[in-house]
């Protein structure tokens, strides 16, 4: 009876109620990771927690756009030298095509130590307490905070190496592995000389490429000129790891138990893993050893207004633990945000209506009860890449004939992504005009950034031609109408697809219909995933769709996607429409050295000329994102590269506890009514098989 | 009844060997080691050497069943097939594709489950039977015929409704319980409510129509009459004689499935996030997660041989009559 509505309220919270006025972000995973292993980790689900435990040299800025690089661990951005084939110093300005080798010197912030963990405790004679594990501890233990000591040591230059040296390591399977090979002075040679060894072993052999020059500097060796290279060392496949992790984690017993470095990391970020349960709860805390990093007090021009500002210079991070629940499906994951159980949700197609409509200039608002409760939205456009592809080595829709390119032309003339952005993705997209999404250097607004062999700038915007431009591009390319010459019947394409399911059928229809509008009959061939690889690294498909979600914000990221060198069918690349045009290869050769000046953009946009001519892709769309944050979530600005963004974030806990607290309260009048009726029922049968009864003895 | 549970366990073993092989020739009719390798490795800068290295990390790089460039019983030993299905026989499960010990992860997830699928069962049980007695008390009634009209329905609504429909009602409309989660010790039970209160609910139909038929059977039977003969009352007649003498037909859909509890339930554990070995199997699959799909399918099997024995041992408990030899 004495009960307030808050304490009502905690009937439905998932959470205990001692965390309701904590500092804790409550978020949601779908699909478990499948490694926290910095160097092995590649997929955004695995980054979401790595990257705030993980920290590389360096990072993006949070609110500066275009993204720009900042120094993170390191004191100040890389230091790069040219080289010569001798190993002499070249200067800045030298041609790419006269430097051998480019050095990297990264010096260190000191003073940044670890997380405390087990792997780094010392007993009292200052020996490692548990790298010698007995076969008891190891029996005893289930979890890591089994091992109650814990010790953590200042980060040194020698950890990035030895990172470097385990992402060559046989064992660890890095994906990277071999593109680095390609890039980093003795990682190959590494590589072989240590396939056999343990993994413990690689902190005594030297890779000549990468060198510790002292406890806070060390030195990465690559060939040639890859400014690109800058990017690799802002992933956390370049966060440095401490030997004494392996030597740990390595022992006998600890990986049947699931103690693993895969699934326990160990770094200097502003979060460590407090608690891995994969299947059911994440948990990072702060780490109590964090070193100083503060927000940023600048930004892009509006967000002081918006407010991004108002923490500058305070220390970060400002959220004690966030909680990673894992949700698999969008009703309850919906509801418990609109309940106030989660701080941040996406919007499922299932529930975009309820939560956004677009108005009538094509920009979008919330719904009336989103913003009853002060909801907000943030959309971004994310820097990806949806394509159709023409199979370039198909005898019929590839080639550099006129009559393939034509047919090319006008096939992405008829297939509209506008409509499919507004039937398949509830307006989330943007009509791609090119390799480049927005964000990436390069890219081009207006009228000088449209596709013309596509679209016509009519009334300050880009129109799609109409069909009849592409229908006399089919007449030019010799199908008329539609109709094959060689068998006077409609031109029958093929489209290869993983798409079986019966959810795939409207989009497999809406495809068919495009095609029907040239006259062209376009044939489905949905087939697994392991063979629709199959045919993709044959090159015996023809028309597929295929997307790319860039590793760094740089143009060659996404142009090498149609490098004749990176064919998918002749070098096994990811250039999967096998497209090769000497004069667009010469340009990306030229291009992917160069710093951002004016020559680059230039080049730039005589690549992106000659593959809208060419057409081995219908340029598709990229992605928007859609994200709904409550009103007691701070400092949140979308940033689709970085993924270390976590730290900046706020939570007002006592804000949120009074609004779950208005949100929560229980309807207890039909459980009563409930009860009454069951009470009745049960009345009514006891005197129903009472009077049964006497019926029956009589 | 010892040698006759001995017979049992032998004959199991060239049930569970079959059982390997077919889930071995079928996962790999559908998936090459390289196709697993692609799967793991991820979309980008997947290289032939990458692939490669997998499959020697693996123990992906010998033949599937003969292994011809072997000498002796190499030829057999030097397999995937030998190297990967013998340790099930010992229990050990090994590591999945994806680097997790797996009978860590079954020893981890079975609780969850089986928090879940338990009070499912036992409350399911004694409600269905409490229900399907009531209604044959009442036999030939309207009370009857509307019971069976209300258990047609309850059957014929998807389990996905009940889901969906309880989680609106109970969780968000009147927020009495959380809509998903699940938490350790006595926190669990504020999550398990619902998901066992729907469990209960959606097999309530066919539960009832099941146990009505097998009591229906019964009443007819002469030691009925005779115990009626005897001026017992209907219900005791129900719950003393009847319900014991129907028992053999309950334990075989009962015990059979006690095993196997610990499995899980794939759509309840989604819903409601409980962190239970639902949809292990599945999302094994979807990865091409070979070890864990033939742990999994190994431990289901001997799950099944384990819930028949059982069910041939609770006979003789409930049934004085029937003896194994």
């Amino acid at each position: 009876m004495l009960l307030s509505g808050c304490d009502l309220s905690q009937l439905n919270n998932p959470y205990p109620k001692e965390q309701n006025n904590q500092s804790i972000l409550y978020q949601s995973f779908e699909e478990r990771p499948k490694h926290l292993d910095p160097a092995v980790a590649y997929s955004e689900n695995e980054y979401a927690f790595i990257a705030q435990i993980y920290e590389p040299p360096v990072q993006y800025h949070y609110l500066k756009r275009p993204y720009q690089l900042i120094p993170l661990t390191a004191q100040q951005m890389p230091e790069i030298h040219y080289l010569n084939k001798q190993g002499e110093l070249l200067t800045a300005n030298t041609d790419a095509k006269d430097i051998a080798f480019t050095d990297y010197l990264i010096t260190l912030k000191p003073g940044i130590r670890y997380q405390p963990h087990p792997a780094l405790a010392k007993a009292e004679n200052g020996d490692y307490a548990y790298h010698h594990l007995t076969s008891e501890q190891i029996t005893s233990a289930n979890n890591l905070s089994d091992f109650k000591l814990t010790g953590s040591r200042e980060l040194v230059a020698e950890d990035y190496v030895y990172e470097i040296k385990r992402m060559a390591h046989p064992k660890i399977q890095s994906p990277i592995a071999e593109m680095m090979k390609n890039y980093i002075i003795g990682f190959g040679e590494f590589a072989e000389k240590v396939k056999q060894q343990p993994i413990t072993a690689i902190k005594d052999v030297p890779m000549s490429g990468v060198t510790a020059l002292s406890p806070y500097q060390y030195r990465i060796r690559i060939n040639g000129k890859y400014p690109q290279f800058m990017y690799w060392l802002a992933m956390t496949f370049f966060a440095p790891m401490p030997w004494e992790a392996d030597v740990f984690y390595g022992q006998p017993g600890l990986a049947d138990k699931n103690i693993t470095l895969d699934w326990y990391p160990l770094g200097t970020g502003a979060y460590w893993l407090a608690e891995n349960n994969p299947n059911r709860r994440m948990i990072l805390q702060k780490n109590p050893n964090f070193h100083m990093e503060t927000y940023p007090s600048e930004g892009e021009a509006g967000d002081t207004d918006k407010g991004l500002l108002k923490d500058a210079g305070k220390p970060l991070p400002f959220i004690d633990k966030v909680v990673f629940i894992l949700e698999k499906e969008t009703i309850p994951y919906w509801s418990k945000f609109l309940q106030g159980f989660y701080d941040a949700s996406g919007i499922a197609s299932d529930n975009f209506d309820q939560a956004v409509q677009f108005t009538g200039s094509s920009g979008v608002q919330l719904t009336e009860s989103m913003r009853e409760k002060d909801i907000r939205l943030q959309t971004s456009v994310e820097t990806s890449c949806f394509y159709m592809g023409f199979n370039m080595l198909d005898a019929t829709i590839g080639g550099t004939s006129e009559q393939a390119r034509k047919l090319r032309q006008a096939i992405s003339i008829a297939v509209d992504y506008e409509e499919f952005i507004s039937i398949f993705m509830n307006e989330r997209g943007l009509v791609a005009q090119g390799v480049l999404p927005p964000g990436i250097y390069g890219y081009q607004e207006g009228s000088s950034g449209i596709n013309t062999y596509v679209y016509d700038w009519k009334n300050n915007r880009a129109e799609r031609k109409n069909i009849s431009a592409a229908k006399q591009l089919m007449k030019e390319a010799g199908y008329e109408n539609g109709i094959d010459p060689k068998t006077h019947e409609a031109l029958i394409l093929y489209f290869d697809s993983t798409s079986t399911s019966v959810d795939d059928r409207p989009r497999m229809s809406w495809y068919r219909k495009q095609f029907e509008k040239l006259g062209i009959k376009l044939v489905i061939r949905a087939t697994d995933y392991n063979r629709f690889q199959e045919k993709m690294r044959g090159g015996n498909a023809q028309i597929f769709a295929w997307g790319w979600n860039a590793d760094y914000p740089d143009p060659e990221n996404f142009f090498f996607l149609l490098y004749g060198g990176n064919s998918k069918a002749k070098f096994g690349g990811e250039n999967a429409s096998n497209y090769q045009n000497s004069e667009f290869d010469r340009l990306f050769e030229i291009m992917r050295n160069m710093d951002n000046t004016e020559q680059r953009f230039q080049i730039i946009q005589q690549m992106q000329e000659q593959v809208r001519h060419d057409a081995p892709w219908i340029f598709g769309l990229h992605p928007k994102k859609f994200s709904l944050f409550h009103n007691w979530y701070k400092n949140i600005k979308p940033h689709v590269i970085a993924n270390n963004t976590l730290k900046y974030l706020r939570i007002d806990a006592v804000s949120r506890a009074q609004q779950r607290c208005d949100w929560n309260s229980p309807v207890l009048w039909p459980v009563l009514l409930g009860s009454l009726l069951i009470l009745m029922l049960i009345c009514f049968m006891v005197i129903a098989i009472r009077k049964q009864t006497r019926k029956s003895l009589q | 009844m010892i040698s006759y549970i001995i017979r049992r366990l032998l004959y199991a073993i060239p049930i569970l060997i079959g059982v390997n092989i077919l889930t071995f020739v079928l996962f790999f009719i559908i998936n090459s080691p390289d196709d697993m390798a692609r799967m793991q490795l991820g979309q980008k800068h997947v290289t032939q050497q990458a692939i490669d290295n997998w499959k020697h990390q693996h123990g992906y790089d010998v033949p599937l069943l003969w292994n011809e460039q072997s000498q002796g019983q190499e030829k057999l030993t030097n397999t995937i097939f030998y190297q990967k299905s013998v340790g099930l026989f010992l229990f050990r499960f090994g590591t999945s594709d994806s680097g997790r010990n797996i009978g860590a992860d079954i020893k981890e997830r079975a609780w969850p489950s089986l928090w879940v699928a338990f009070p499912t069962l036992a409350i399911g049980l004694v409600t269905d039977i409490c229900v399907a007695l009531m209604v044959v008390l009442f036999r030939g009634s309207t009370l009857e015929l509307g019971g069976m009209v209300l258990c047609v329905i309850l059957m014929s609504v998807s389990s996905l409704f009940y889901i969906i429909g309880g989680q609106f009602v109970i969780a968000k409309v009147l927020r009495l319980v959380p809509i998903s989660g699940f938490d350790g010790g006595t926190a669990a039970i504020k999550f398990i409510i619902l998901p066992v209160l729907i469990g209960v609910f959606s097999g309530l139909g066919s539960g009832v129509r099941w146990y009505r038929t097998l009591f229906l059977e019964e009443v007819g039977k002469d030691y009925v009459r005779t115990a009626r003969s005897k001026g017992l009352t209907e219900t005791q007649t129900l719950f003393r004689h009847v319900l014991p003498n129907a028992m053999i037909p309950i334990l075989t859909g009962v015990v059979v499935v006690l095993p196997t509890l610990f499995m899980g339930s794939l759509i309840m554990e989604s819903f409601f996030s409980i962190p239970g070995l639902g949809s292990y199997t599945i999302d094994a699959i979807n990865s091409q997660d070979f070890a864990i799909v033939r742990a999994m399918v190994f431990l289901g099997s001997v799950l099944y041989v384990i819930g028949l024995l059982l069910t041939d041992i609770s006979y003789t408990l409930v049934d004085p009559r029937v003896r194994l030899s």
